[in-house]
């Protein structure tokens, strides 16, 4: 910006720097609550006036892991002392821990949809990103016919409304018993983000200099060892990039989830919001699963700051 | 003939020929994406003129041209469209107030400036279905922290007909906004200084400065911010679809999936996807066409 050495720039910079820590603290105000949320005790969760102040606890992530039932009457004190630490906090909040005919806790359902998610996205991340990769070298380093339309076309594909593509693709797994499989989700995701792979790599691989392989091959290696050993090295950044970008997109996927899943693959997305509005609600339980699913995404974030730019604007805009 | 062989042609002498490995590495990308994109919406496409339901074993019957006709009488349909298109000016216009605003703010030197901006990135990486999920409770309104913090006594967000769209469209700011502003941010770093020293020589105002060479310069990346959100605002369907059940709130692609997955009317459904479709392939091709001008710069 302008040069700003007078005293009114400096001022009004200094202005610019306080609104700016304002908006931000703005900006993060619903993640703090939802976080702070999710260590709240139940009554202090839906207070009236809403509790800044609080001793935290991780029983909404012990009652997140696992079934529980009302307590009907009082524990006798043997059984109290008996139970683990964990056990213990939700016996103080007025429940217990159902139980199976062997004395295991009966987990909940969360870990399941959790290990869903982790084992979906990262298929369908390292599908895409492979043949992403290698598509996108092929656009750039050999002369394809009709090029740009191809570019298209692949583009669009990934800006189709998935609730479009999500009804003949629901008839066509219920065809074939893809439906509530992982991986009739997995080849979707692929096919969602291979797109967005080919164009992100493109521009990575664009940027990586044609003589590097030119001198390869004049050291007598084959195209292919060129490629496996000059360029995906030099590409590696990009090619973490493009992943993680894909990983996110996968792991917070809704529509196709929630129309093709219902149980056995079902994700966290389309799990998380249904179980509001069942039975009593626990704020803090359902806070506790979205910071626990957040938590992944928000760690990527960061890893990913220098290359945000370029992975959202599909490799257009450079740094 | 050629007499001088280039390193690549020689190199095709070994191995697999360059002809074949393009074909190795474009064409199961490009066949993938027919199978699981193309194909789908032409067997759509055979749906949309029938009267099929994929929850009955009825026989299905061509319907010709009905499923479209009906559903450009269908006043619901064309009010969820309305609604649609209100969401989106609003959406958009916050995020590109909100993002430019916050871009033009961030762009001096910040201490811990870097920090700063993936800290006002994260809204956007995050779940769209989970963040809806959680501005419910920011929203409730009898305990939630925004009608306390803002004294603001019981509304009630998203049950409200008039409101409902309004709290969908503040989430969606507050998740896209930051979007807008890094790319606002490209585009104003990318201004040459040299263009505001001679600016300050020749003591044009700060107005005239901001109107004459940053927003001029800045012009093309902000176009690009606001048709892709545009068209992603347009799709919507997680957030809207877990936030509020609000039929004046409704969009596009709710409807949609309640046509299709609720009331399984899937002649109709796959009609009115149709239009939604093309719809959406108007707007993909305007971006894309930005997009490439972007990249010859």
């Amino acid at each position: 910006m302008a040069v700003v050495s007078t005293r009114s720039g400096r001022l009004g910079n200094r202005i610019a720097i306080a609104i700016v820590l304002v908006i931000t603290l703005i900006f993060l105000s619903p993640i703090y609550w939802i976080t702070t949320t999710a260590f709240k005790p139940l009554v202090q969760a839906t207070s009236v006036p809403p509790s800044v102040l609080f001793e935290p606890q991780i029983t909404p992530f012990v009652k997140l892991f696992t079934k529980r039932a009302q307590l009907t009457g009082p524990v006798s004190p043997e059984v109290y002392e008996a139970a683990p630490w964990w056990e213990k906090l939700v016996l103080d909040g007025g429940e217990r821990l159902a139980r199976d005919g062997n004395g295991d806790v009966v987990f909940s359902a969360y870990p399941d949809r959790f290990v869903n998610s982790l084992i979906i996205a990262i298929t369908s991340t390292i599908l895409a990103v492979s043949l992403g990769t290698i598509t996108a070298y092929g656009f750039s380093r050999f002369r394809v016919k009709g090029e740009a339309d191809l570019l298209f076309f692949i583009l669009s594909t990934r800006m189709l409304p998935p609730i479009v593509v999500a009804i003949p693709m629901f008839l066509m797994y219920r065809a074939v018993g893809l439906n509530d499989t992982h991986v009739g989700l997995i080849i979707l995701y692929t096919a969602f983000n291979v797109s967005f792979a080919v164009w992100l790599m493109k521009g990575f691989i664009d940027e990586i200099p044609k003589e590097y392989e030119e001198a390869a091959l004049v050291d007598g290696y084959t195209r292919m060892q060129a490629f496996f050993k000059i360029v995906l090295p030099e590409a590696a950044t990009g090619i973490a990039a493009t992943a993680v970008f894909c990983f996110i997109t996968a792991w917070n996927e809704y529509a196709f989830a929630l129309i093709l899943t219902n149980r056995r693959a079902q994700t966290a997305p389309p799990f998380i919001p249904s179980q509001v509005g069942t039975g009593l609600q626990d704020w803090t339980v359902i806070a506790a699963g979205t910071v626990l699913f957040l938590l992944p995404v928000a760690i990527f974030t960061f890893l990913l700051r220098n290359h945000l730019l370029r992975g959202m604007s599909f490799g257009a805009i450079r740094k | 003939m050629m007499t001088t062989l280039s390193p690549s042609s020689r190199a095709a002498t070994r191995g697999w020929s360059d002809i074949t490995i393009r074909n190795l590495f474009v064409i199961p990308t490009v066949a993938f994406l027919i199978i699981f994109n193309v194909f789908p919406l032409l067997y759509s496409l055979g749906f949309s003129f029938t009267d099929f339901r994929a929850s009955s074993k009825a026989p299905v019957n061509f319907v010709g041209l009905k499923n479209y006709t009906d559903i450009l009488a269908d006043p619901v349909i064309w009010r969820s469209f309305s609604t649609t298109l209100w969401y989106v000016i609003v959406s958009v216009t916050g995020q590109f107030v909100v993002g430019f605003g916050l871009a033009l703010l961030l762009n001096r030197p910040i201490p811990g400036k870097g920090f700063l901006t993936t800290l006002l990135l994260l809204p956007m990486m995050l779940s769209p279905v989970v963040v809806g999920l959680f501005w419910k409770l920011i929203y409730d309104p009898s305990w939630g922290i925004l009608n306390y913090a803002l004294g603001l006594g019981k509304t009630a967000w998203l049950t409200d007909a008039n409101l409902a769209l309004y709290a969908v469209a503040i989430t969606d700011i507050w998740m896209w906004s930051p979007f807008v502003m890094l790319l606002s941010l490209a585009g104003l770093s990318a201004v040459p200084k040299h263009l505001y020293e001679a600016a300050s020589i020749d003591r044009a105002s700060k107005l005239y400065t901001f109107f004459r060479i940053t927003l001029p310069l800045v012009a093309p990346i902000l176009l690009i911010a606001v048709i892709f959100r545009t068209m992603e605002a347009f799709k919507t369907f997680d957030i809207a679809f877990v936030m509020t059940g609000q039929p004046q709130a409704e969009l596009i692609s709710s409807r949609l999936y309640k046509m299709a997955f609720a009331q399984w009317q899937t002649g109709p459904a796959s009609a009115l996807a149709y239009i939604v479709l093309i719809m959406v392939l108007c707007i993909t091709n305007i971006y894309v066409k930005y997009l490439n001008k972007a990249k010859e710069r």
